[in-house]
């Protein structure tokens, strides 16, 4: 019922950002839509920890504010790549493991990931995912492990991941 | 608009320029496929995010910038699904990535490695 209500607000908020012409007969179209949406949401049984995932809304922000810095150092590191005469890379493919427990929290590792320039997924299996580097360092840093912590974190906090979201296997 | 968001606004959007030619460019310097991705991962992550920035700085505190942020937030959800789906089909259709000299990259298996921190 919660989720409901999330999705039923998120989509009213959506509407008046985009919208901007605040008369009755636009707010009345509007009110409409969003209850139909949420009904057909309902009704296809989509509204669950993975379309609505409140339970993370909170931690979404430490962790977008640490991605963000995240994708500015790497794009850094890139760039200076690609000017450097010598072309320094030394592209590799690395298998490492997923530590999140369900899908959603693979998912959001994954894009992370490929939203870090320099590293890109290639290809996840079960709990293993394949990751194809610029360079021997940078795929290092990344089986360090912090960013797949910080996600198994994220994605652990609040509730824990109900049984349908488990492995993909 | 003062003249320091102007300069600001202009800041953002030349420094967003810079990442997306150095996408460009390193779009022609890379090797293969998959080092290829990394480059034009800079035009859709930094490059687009300055672009976005800059054109806020223009908006104002107006629904303009609150649907340019909207934009923003609906690229970085994108785009690495995008790529993702880019990268999974060329593995398996059996592309795999080159080192510098040309011979094929093998996988290294680290999956059994405990992560720290």
């Amino acid at each position: 019922m919660l989720r409901i209500v999330s999705l039923g607000g998120a989509l009213v908020v959506a509407w008046l950002l985009l919208s901007g012409h605040y008369t009755p007969l636009i707010l009345a179209f509007g009110l409409f839509s969003v209850i139909a949406v949420v009904a057909i949401a309902v009704r296809m049984d989509v509204v669950d920890h993975e379309s609505v995932p409140i339970h993370m809304t909170g931690r979404f922000l430490s962790y977008w504010i640490w991605l963000a810095r995240e994708i500015v150092k790497a794009n850094i590191d890139v760039a200076k790549r690609v000017w450097s005469p010598a072309l320094p890379i030394s592209p590799t493919l690395l298998w490492l493991k997923t530590s999140q427990p369900g899908e959603l929290g693979q998912v959001i590792y994954a894009n992370s990931i490929t939203l870090t320039p320099g590293t890109v997924s290639v290809s996840l299996q079960e709990d293993r995912i394949l990751v194809h580097a610029i360079a021997r360092e940078v795929g290092d840093d990344l089986a360090a492990g912090e960013m797949d912590q910080r996600v198994t974190r994220l994605e652990a906090s609040g509730i824990p991941a109900p049984a349908q979201g488990g492995q993909g296997a | 608009m003062g003249v320091v968001l102007d300069g600001l606004s202009w800041a953002l959007l030349l420094a967003g320029s810079f990442f997306v030619i150095t996408g460009g460019v390193g779009l022609l310097r890379f090797p293969d496929v998959y080092s290829r991705m990394h480059a034009a991962g800079m035009t859709d992550t930094l490059g687009a995010a300055l672009f976005i920035a800059g054109l806020a700085v223009q908006g104002g505190f107006t629904l303009i910038t609150v649907k340019l942020l909207m934009i923003l937030l609906f690229i970085f959800f994108t785009s690495p699904t995008a790529t993702y789906a880019l990268a999974n089909a060329v593995w398996s259709s059996g592309v795999r990535p080159k080192r510098r000299d040309g011979t094929a990259c093998e996988a290294i298996d680290r999956s059994d490695e405990p992560s720290k921190s």
